[in-house]
């Protein structure tokens, strides 16, 4: 079977149009795609999905705050190495045993072109991107230790995340497509909840949706609830088999949603909620 | 090919290249968006838009650049404009008259007949509708939230997610970064402001450079160093009461990211302007006040300053001995704003009055002055701008 080469979203992950594109995009054009957006509307998600979609292989690097853009490329472990010659291994004679390789190394030379993740890269330094300019933009890099030259024979699709933490030095960006997930509208999210719960029914997500977005709306909420938390709400309310008429009560005394505890994460949120459940309780009166 | 667009695109201050350029031809030939308008659209946006916050100025570029590709069909589709946007653009656009008069006659035709030619008006006498209905130029939406090109007539709202709804809609408007302030995000442009340096006490294993030297030398030889930390240090002043009431908590806001950013931040309110005496308890200004001398004595000048204020105040606070609201000073703001700003060279103020109003009040230009153009709005994009000129 011939691996599709165009991204049209998946089974279970709905890409709206402009994301599709924006991917084959950078597909096409063998550059590195930068992908920002809301916690919570699939960023990660996306490279695994594209990788099923077009069966690659995905390489996750996931970035820390003291992750190292060498790391990425390789690292010599002269620490074993010292041991080793102290100890008389025949090893220590190469210093090829001692050289680690990193994600980039790994997704440089899969065999056939993989799929790069480079998670939340604006958790690092912000020198990181820096670092990374030539490696992304040549797909090659140079062993220092070993002299020779590591190239891409098949240039990976890098898919980039970043959820703002800093700002990335333009640069990088230049060298980048660039998407902003936003978050999905009530049309989107249907398809979205039908992906997941294909046998969940209709009146039930009607129901829990604009529960949902109504609580989006509440003003001052510390964090919003985001599409992975509707979906583990759905989860729960369809674990517990809770009746739809329970979510289609508007009745004011019970305006804190069933099971709330998935879609509100912090403890002011809850309050706030049930405050302003307690004055709609009053004005309705 | 789309030269037009491009330095449309460059006028309207967004920050694109000649190599996203050619990205975006490059991947026009490679046949990417073929002869659409929406797809071109979602790849001019995906090549030449890289910040979130220029989405809502390129959706505007777009908009006015590729205006009429989309407008076929448009009209005769008016039904489906919810009822309740006709009526309040109906009650904006029309006169009482002419609102009787439509009425008298009953036609819904003519109605949206004259909405179209009054909407049409209007978008010409204001050039891009920028300042639409909005109170004196505030905001660009006006009244009901909606821009002018968002309720055109004929904008079929069953047409979901067809381009020139998406960039008609600008929907990304309050991530422009002229606009909106949050704590994190002002914490994000204070990281601007880091330096870090490694000073003090040698408490971390220096691994690589332990490497070294063993290598070096033949023998293990451990080498410590300090732990890294930000050595910048700051002096904030508070401009507190009367015309600052109103920026009140954007003040919050930056002080409470300013101090979990900071670890050597002190922070002083005055009033107005900075005269003799300064203080860090608002309760009990007249009784704890702090000589400005002080202040100036006990930081060294490695301190940066950000003063923030909008410097809104009559001339004479700021040139005269004995101008200051509150009480007599013997010295000139302005001796005061000089002293200061001798002892300390990295020094901004940051004024929460819009850019645009500052030329209209001389006290606001008269501080410009004194602080050598190191004048900054109170946006994202102006502390941006600051912590630039603080660090470089």
């Amino acid at each position: 079977m011939t691996q599709p080469t165009k991204f049209t979203g998946t089974d279970n992950y709905v890409a709206t149009e402009d994301l599709m594109l924006a991917v084959n995009a950078a597909l096409t054009l063998k550059r590195p795609l930068l992908i920002k957006g809301e916690p919570g509307t699939g960023k990660t998600v996306l490279a695994a999905e594209v990788a099923r979609a077009l069966g690659r292989d995905l390489i996750e690097w996931h970035v820390k705050s003291t992750t190292k853009a060498q790391q990425g490329l390789y690292e010599y472990d002269a620490v074993s190495r010292l041991r080793d010659s102290q100890l008389g291994d025949e090893r220590v004679h190469d210093i090829k045993n001692y050289i680690r390789r990193g994600k980039l190394w790994e997704a440089f030379t899969a065999e056939k072109p993989a799929i790069l993740l480079i998670d939340e890269i604006d958790k690092a330094d912000i020198e990181f991107p820096n670092d990374l300019l030539q490696e992304l933009d040549r797909m090659e890099f140079f062993v220092y230790e070993t002299g020779e030259t590591v190239k891409a024979q098949d240039r990976p699709l890098v898919i980039i995340t970043s959820n703002n933490e800093k700002e990335l030095p333009d640069a990088f960006l230049r060298r980048c497509f660039f998407h902003y997930i936003k978050f999905p509208d009530r049309d989107t999210m249907n398809q979205i909840v039908d992906v997941h719960y294909p046998n969940i029914q209709k009146d039930l997500v009607r129901e829990a949706l604009s529960i949902f977005y109504d609580i989006r709306d509440v003003p001052g909420l510390k964090k919003k609830p985001s599409t992975s938390e509707l979906l583990d709400w759905l989860k729960l309310l369809m674990h517990e088999d809770l009746p739809v008429n329970l979510l289609k009560e508007r009745d004011p005394k019970k305006l804190i949603p069933p099971l709330h505890g998935a879609l509100l994460k912090n403890e002011q949120d809850v309050h706030l909620f049930e405050r302003l459940a307690f004055m709609s309780r009053r004005d309705g009166r | 090919m789309f030269t037009t667009f491009f330095f449309a695109l460059r006028d309207a201050k967004l920050p694109v290249t000649l190599r996203e350029y050619l990205t975006l031809l490059e991947a026009l030939k490679a046949g990417i968006a073929r002869f659409n308008i929406d797809e071109f659209y979602y790849l001019a946006r995906a090549t030449l838009v890289k910040d979130e916050r220029n989405l809502d100025k390129f959706d505007r570029v777009f908009g006015t650049i590729f205006k009429g590709i989309e407008s076929t069909g448009a009209e005769g589709e008016t039904a489906e404009i919810p009822e309740e946007w006709l009526r309040k653009l109906a009650e904006l656009y029309l006169s009482d008259e002419e609102m009787k008069k439509i009425q008298a006659m009953g036609d819904w035709d003519k109605l949206m007949e004259t909405l179209q030619q009054r909407l049409n008006e209007q978008k010409d006498r204001h050039q891009g509708g920028n300042k639409w209905i909005g109170t004196a130029g505030t905001s660009p939406f006006g009244a009901y939230g909606y821009n002018p090109e968002g309720i055109r007539i004929g904008q079929d709202k069953g047409r979901h997610g067809r381009a020139v709804k998406v960039w008609d809609k600008r929907e990304f408007k309050n991530l422009d970064d002229s606009v909106e302030l949050g704590t994190r995000n002002i914490k994000v442009a204070l990281r601007r402001l880091r330096r870090f340096v490694r000073e003090g006490a040698a408490e971390e294993l220096d691994l690589d450079g332990t490497i070294r030297s063993t290598a070096h030398k033949g023998f293990l030889d451990i080498h410590m160093r300090p732990e890294r930390h930000n050595t910048v240090k700051l002096l904030l002043f508070f401009d507190v009461g009367g015309s600052m009431d109103s920026y009140i908590q954007l003040c919050e806001e930056l002080f409470s990211a300013a101090r979990s950013e900071f670890k050597h931040m002190e922070y002083f309110y005055f009033h107005n302007c900075l005269y003799e005496r300064v203080w860090q308890d608002n309760r009990r200004r007249n009784a704890e006040v702090i000589p400005t001398f002080d202040v100036l004595h006990k930081y060294p000048h490695d301190y940066k300053v950000i003063f923030i204020g909008d410097a809104s105040m009559s001339p004479y606070e700021i040139v005269y001995p004995g101008g200051s609201v509150e009480h007599w000073n013997e010295e000139s703001g302005e001796a005061w704003m000089r002293r200061t700003l001798d002892i300390y060279n990295r020094a901004v103020w940051l004024n929460p009055v819009a850019e645009k109003y500052w030329q209209h009040t001389p006290s606001i230009k008269m501080m410009q002055e004194l602080m050598g153009g190191r004048m900054y709005p109170l946006t994202l994009e102006g502390l941006d701008r600051a912590m630039r000129e603080l660090m470089h």
